[in-house]
């Protein structure tokens, strides 16, 4: 029997990724964390001031995890992600106005949000997307005013409320504040997270939208619909959108047309900071971001709660400015 | 009895520029056979004809179906694996997921597949956790042929599988091809520069010049051929 032995230089081969920055990045989250460790145990406002920042950026982070998957699938920015989850968060508060619970509204948004961004792709997207990914960026511009534009002559005019879905309950421990609300909001972003993360890693399915989205051309090669799943990842990410928007509404109690619009922001800062590229640092930085606004408008006396949004687009300038690949995007290597 | 794989009169065109100018040709279930030509002869435009890469028209019939109205993804699902020039592997995958996305027109278990493709390449089996990125260019090129053996096709199309190899490998990977195919049956169309090489491998061939079929027949009718061997086999 034929056999082909791999050829010497051991050493050289089993080189596996270019690791390069990631030991410095690890530390530096290690560091950041222990930080933060040390801040809560010295101060319970500290502590609640984490908390808070935790829950705010696991909204960031689910948004910016959309608008990752959106990017690597299909090499788009879009725009529209923070109007879709609006949108989908007052579908939502409709459908409770129609007589269901907090959390049936909750799936079943979940499930139209998913058929929705599938729909946009094929209908919006996949047309333009032939000729450049820049035309298909210049629709979800398109996109996102039309859905503002929808909302408001649907539900517009004054405040709407979602009920919270966690309940008021407030916990004390050792003196510090933790509304059960932040630790639902981590809980159900972190869930959300991780099942879409062991989809890709773990699934036929997820396999499938990796390959399309890394390498179209080839994947249709051993057989991959990738048409059907690029409309599968943007289903997923409006779906991940809902559950930004919906998590945020009753975070700020309101639920009104420019819900999403501060958050996109910061999704975007997130998905920057972590890495346009990288899942695991859009959820990172979203946390990142969420926490850093939190503690810095508390303690720098000289940033106000104005200047979140100039401060995001600071990170963001600067992640650009000195690690375009941000703290998880990897140079690409390849052997030739 | 007809052919596995049939073309007949069949045209592509890139944009504007047409490439292929009615190509036909047959290869016989259970044969090697070879595409010989010069660089822009339209070789590897006609395998991506054959798997739906390149707009075509014409008639191409696998097993007696109709293929000119299908796009890759369904025609790799009738069996047919294309490995194309400059290897195709997802370099950013592991070597484990390129193998399970060869078989991914396949339903249920891959095992006995997998096994059989460790036995031709063993040392894919310990490598199976690396990143497909970091195997050097042969082994990449072994890894694409692994990749499409996973699908048990019945139809292999090798794009210029010697490009960039070391003639040690070159020789390894044409004596799997051949083993393959006398072993298992395995039909393959193969495009090839080396034709010393293709020729040896293969039981026919063709030879494109700007697009059509100048020349056609047994491995040792090419041999023979003064024309040909002047221009691909030197001597």
């Amino acid at each position: 029997m034929a056999t082909v032995e791999s050829s010497p230089r051991p050493g050289f081969r089993s080189r596996r990724t270019d690791v390069g920055s990631f030991p410095i990045v690890v530390g530096l989250l290690v560091a950041g964390a222990a930080f933060l460790l040390v801040g809560c145990l010295r101060s319970a406002t500290f502590a609640q001031l984490t908390v808070q920042g935790l829950a705010l950026g696991a909204v960031y982070g689910s948004l910016a995890l959309a608008l990752v998957l959106v990017y690597r699938a299909t090499r788009v920015i879009n725009f529209a992600q923070g109007e879709l989850a609006m949108a989908t968060t007052y579908l939502a508060w409709q459908l409770i106005q129609w007589g269901l619970s907090y959390w049936e509204a909750f799936f079943a948004t979940l499930a139209i949000a998913f058929v929705l961004g599938a729909l946009l792709e094929v209908v919006l997207i996949r047309p333009v997307l032939h000729r450049s990914a820049i035309a298909a960026v210049i629709v979800t511009v398109g996109l996102f005013i039309l859905i503002d534009g929808i909302v408001n002559w649907l539900w517009g005019g004054g405040f709407k409320a979602l009920p919270p879905p966690f309940g008021t309950t407030i916990y004390h421990v050792g003196g510090v504040a933790i509304a059960r609300l932040y630790l639902g909001m981590i809980a159900v972003v972190l869930v959300s997270v991780a099942l879409v993360w062991l989809l890709f890693r773990f699934t036929k399915l997820g396999l499938g939208m990796r390959a399309a989205a890394l390498r179209p051309a080839e994947a249709a090669l051993v057989g991959v619909r990738v048409d059907r799943m690029l409309a599968i990842g943007w289903g997923l990410a409006t779906v991940l959108g809902a559950v930004a928007g919906l998590m945020a509404a009753p975070s700020q109690y309101l639920l009104d047309p420019t819900l999403m619009q501060p958050i996109l922001v910061y999704a975007f800062a997130a998905a920057v900071l972590g890495g346009l590229e990288s899942p695991t640092g859009a959820v990172v930085g979203g946390l990142i971001i969420g926490v850093t606004l939190t503690l810095i408008v508390q303690y720098v006396p000289a940033i106000t709660s104005e200047l979140q949004l100039p401060f995001a687009f600071a990170v963001l300038i600067v992640v650009l400015l000195i690690k375009p690949s941000g703290l998880f995007g990897r140079r690409e290597v390849r052997r030739v | 009895m007809t052919a596995l794989l049939e073309l007949e009169d069949v045209e592509a065109r890139y944009g504007p520029v047409h490439v292929l100018h009615g190509i036909s040709l047959a290869v016989e279930e259970g044969s090697v056979v070879t595409v010989l030509g010069p660089n822009g002869a339209g070789k590897t435009t006609t395998l991506r004809a054959i798997s739906g890469t390149v707009r075509r028209s014409g008639r191409i019939a696998f097993a007696g179906q109709p293929l000119d109205r299908l796009g890759p993804d369904a025609v790799a699902r009738l069996g047919i694996a294309h490995v194309p020039e400059g290897r195709g592997t997802f370099s950013e995958l592991t070597v484990w997921e390129n193998l399970k996305l060869g078989a991914y027109s396949r339903r249920g278990s891959i095992d006995t597949e997998l096994e059989r493709v460790f036995t031709y390449f063993p040392w894919l089996s310990e490598r199976r956790r690396q990143v497909a990125g970091t195997l050097s260019g042969g082994e990449q090129q072994m890894l694409a042929l692994a990749r499409a053996f996973v699908l048990r096709p019945r139809l292999l199309l090798l794009d210029e599988p010697s490009l960039g190899l070391a003639p040690v490998l070159v020789a390894e990977l044409f004596r799997i091809v051949r083993e393959l195919n006398e072993d298992e049956g395995l039909t393959v169309l193969v495009v090839e520069q080396n034709a010393h090489l293709a020729l040896q491998a293969a039981q026919a061939g063709y030879v494109l010049e700007a697009g059509r079929v100048v020349l056609a027949g047994t491995s040792d009718e090419l041999q023979a051929d003064d024309a040909v061997r002047r221009s691909y086999l030197g001597y």
